[in-house]
């Protein structure tokens, strides 16, 4: 048994500290296609924005779109309540809220985050600096992770923490690919053009697959593959598959815990089904983007419905 | 004259409680200790170990500064003390039922009935109810000061919702993360007791209804609280649930709390919110901070609050110059701990001298407390004692007034070495079958040289405090 506000507190500092980690990625991957002059820097960082679910917060606020605007609205802007500061305040305050709740050691490595990014993000980053920044971020929310899987009892605290991260991560995962939907399709091109490739790899980059991917696949990439290992692989940590499977496993460990089914797990089984009993032509077939959306879709109502059954709507 | 100070005597000698402690501290690399002082207050600012201070934006958490030399009490003084402290809270708890019922210290005139009439901790909502177990403030920090070897003054009586007892632990468990050796060759009482006591001494209240082993809570104003670590640190340190008033609500005349699989019924409230914003229903009705019809469950007896509603009446500074007559009207005895000296500024006369004295007192608003509002005269400009005077004046009702007291120094650790500043004791007492006191407390001391003001709103830091086994 747990406060319902306290549910509420780890779920959402775990999306928090999810979404904190996700950002650093998208803006890695914008980097990198800016850096291939072949592409369209402009456009690839409205495509950025628009991954990362900000895009409507930042056309209200500048007019172009360049490395140093944008990284900045996602890092450090505070009116951006996604942006990597916002994030890790936002995680911090749920954490105080729960600490009842965590270990010492992962209340640290919160807080720790927290004092050091409040003063790496207090000024502007430079772009020659930004690799440097984005590293940190990934290796502070890596050692978050570390401390929390290393030392918190499997009980319903740590169900409530991983579905947060998961489902946040299904909803980044599924936005990124919905984003760059029209350049997976294969009526464009099978064999990729220099740009394609480029397009292809910064998917794979912002889902910190690109070389895990060779790893299953093969060295060229394949527009059907990519979106096979994304949606459908079940050993890809960031795959919808993945997230899935573990959203589905934590509520079955409450259920077990509770004694107690409720909406949210039928629907999760549901959509899992989705995601096992299905063949990546088969999705393409009957439209990736139409898939996407409403993946997108139904992650939403899920967080909805999980929170109703546990009483932190 | 100076300042009695407890480690070096007059003479130079140093006072025998702390002869292994200066022994050991002689032996130590100046360099060493500096570098253990920055190594606490990282474990401080790591652990998050902080507090609000109001009305300072920038600051929004601070550090409460930690001193590494720890202060020591003698066995013997500290039963002295423990036996004071003892006899008091029992005569707090006496007087708080007097009141609320028969009054017979006001019939007996020792008491002027004005005194609680018009004062707003006095709630009309207790008179006639009994808390269970009869005991009204559960949980009280005396503030004691020092003069001399062997005078010892109470200063306040904190019974509502004294705070500070998390750093009375967090000094002790960093001390001895710090300094392991001197624990090995000094013996000290343990503190660390205090959360399953708190526990144990609200288990022991719970309403007469209640089978089996009590719910209990921590009713907290949430993370923006001054002193919300401390709420968030002792309700894991008891294993309960920390609670805010969104979280609580009335179902079948029981006060309960949303939790993943339902309604939970709570049985002891350990409540670190004011009177005030306790029951919107009952006092005041902007609260979102309390639950709407706690009194109705409370005064049905179906939970305990911690403390009582009203007990506010018993810390009252107005009161507080009274204490020596309640301590002896209800225990049969003298006051075995001091009350300092009180000037009463409501008395026309007492005023006069009050306002003729200015730069040799302190005056403290009757209901003010944290160190805001007051006046510490001899610290003070001559234009701040005039300012002072004038609200004086418009309302001597609301202010007291006391000689500054010499009060004792402990050495502090200062970039120059140790250097001798002024300290006060708070001893935390836990009241409900029994009286449970744990030896030691939290001992706040003045930065600043010569400096009275230890309260930590105002820039004073906080030592570990050692009471000897011996």
């Amino acid at each position: 048994m747990l406060l319902g506000r306290t549910a509420n507190g780890l779920y959402w500092m775990f999306r928090y500290i999810e979404r904190a980690e996700n950002m650093a990625r998208l803006i890695d991957a914008g980097l990198r296609m800016a850096l291939t002059k072949t592409s369209d820097a402009p456009e690839e960082w409205s495509s950025v924005l628009m991954s990362a679910g900000v895009k409507i917060g930042y056309d209200g606020k500048y007019k172009e779109y360049n490395a140093s605007l944008v990284s900045d609205f996602m890092l450090r802007d505070l009116d951006n309540p996604s942006s990597v500061m916002s994030c890790v305040e936002t995680a911090r305050s749920n954490a105080r809220m729960v600490r009842t709740a965590l270990t010492r050691e992962a209340w640290e490595s919160v807080n720790e985050t927290w004092m050091i990014l409040k003063s790496t993000l207090a000024q502007s980053i430079p772009e020659t600096d930004l690799p440097r920044v984005l590293d940190q971020i990934k290796r502070e929310t890596a050692i978050i992770r570390g401390a929390f899987h290393g030392t918190m009892l499997r009980n319903e605290i740590f169900n409530f923490a991983r579905i947060g991260t998961f489902i946040e991560r299904a909803d980044n995962t599924a936005r990124i690919l919905d984003v760059k939907y029209y350049v997976l399709l294969p009526s464009i091109s099978y064999v990729g053009t220099t740009l394609d490739n480029f397009q292809w790899e910064s998917i794979l980059r912002s889902v910190s697959a690109h070389r895990s991917y060779r790893w299953v696949y093969d060295v060229e990439y394949n527009p059907v593959n990519i979106a096979d290992y994304l949606i459908l692989n079940s050993r890809m940590p960031r795959s919808l598959n993945f997230c899935y499977s573990n959203i589905v496993d934590n509520l079955k460990f409450l259920a077990n815990d509770y004694g107690k089914r409720h909406e949210c797990h039928d629907m999760s089984e549901s959509i899992m089904t989705r995601l096992v009993d299905n063949d990546i032509r088969m999705i393409f077939d009957n439209g990736l983007h139409e898939f996407l959306s409403d993946l997108i879709y139904q992650t939403n109502s899920l967080s909805s419905k999980i929170a109703e059954a546990y009483n932190f709507d | 004259m100076k300042p009695f100070d407890e480690m070096i005597e007059s003479g130079g000698q140093v006072r025998p409680p702390y002869g292994q402690l200066k022994c050991w501290l002689d032996t130590q690399n100046p360099e060493r200790l500096a570098q253990k002082a920055l190594d606490a207050e990282n474990v401080f600012r790591k652990t998050g170990i902080t507090f609000a201070v109001y009305g300072d934006e920038e600051a929004a958490e601070r550090l409460i500064p930690f001193d590494i030399i720890p202060r020591i009490i003698t066995g013997n003084e500290w039963r002295r003390l423990s036996q004071g402290i003892e006899q008091r809270v029992m005569a707090l708890n006496a007087f708080l039922d007097d009141i609320y019922h028969r009054q017979e210290i006001i019939r007996a005139g020792r008491i002027p009935r004005e005194l609680f009439i018009h004062n707003d901790a006095y709630l009309p909502e207790m008179i006639g109810f009994r808390p269970p177990g009869n005991v009204y403030t559960h949980i009280i920090g005396v503030d004691i000061v020092r003069t001399e070897e062997n005078q010892f003054y109470v200063l306040e009586d904190n019974a509502r919702t004294p705070s500070g007892v998390s750093y009375m632990l967090e000094n002790r468990e960093t001390m001895m993360q710090l300094f392991p050796e001197l624990f090995q060759q000094i013996k000290v009482r343990p503190v660390e007791t205090y959360p399953k006591q708190l526990r144990q001494s609200l288990a022991a209240v719970a309403p007469p209804g209640c089978k089996g082993t009590p719910t209990i809570a921590v009713l907290t104003p949430g993370i923006y609280n001054s002193a919300y670590f401390e709420h968030a640190f002792l309700a894991d340190q008891m294993g309960v649930e920390l609670v805010e008033g969104g979280d609580l609500k009335i179902e079948n005349g029981k006060v309960v709390m949303r939790t993943t699989e339902g309604n939970r019924a709570i049985d002891v409230l350990y409540r670190r919110v004011d009177d005030s914003f306790l029951d919107p229903l009952t006092f005041r009705r902007d609260s979102a901070l309390g639950v709407a019809g706690i009194m109705d469950v409370y005064r049905s007896g179906n939970i305990t609050i911690a403390n009582a509603p009203g007990t506010g009446i018993a810390d009252d500074k107005a009161l507080y110059s009274y204490m020596p007559e309640i301590v002896e009207f209800y225990t049969g005895r003298k006051a075995i701990l001091e009350n300092v000296p009180t000037y009463r500024c409501s008395e026309p006369d007492t005023l006069k001298y009050v306002l003729e004295h200015l730069p040799d007192l302190v005056v403290k608003e009757v209901h003010g407390s944290g160190g805001y509002g007051m006046l510490v005269g001899p610290a003070a400009s001559k234009k701040e004692c005039e300012a002072f005077a004038l609200k004086l004046k418009a309302n001597p009702k609301n202010y007291i007034a006391q000689p500054t007291l010499a009060l004792s120094t402990t050495p502090i650790m200062t970039e120059k070495g140790l250097a001798p500043r002024h300290v006060d004791l708070r001893p935390f007492v836990l009241v409900s079958d029994r009286i449970r006191i744990t030896p030691g407390g939290l001992t706040r001391v003045a930065l600043k040289e010569g400096s009275l003001v230890v309260n930590s709103s105002q820039g004073g830091g906080t030592k570990d405090t050692w009471v000897l086994d011996d």
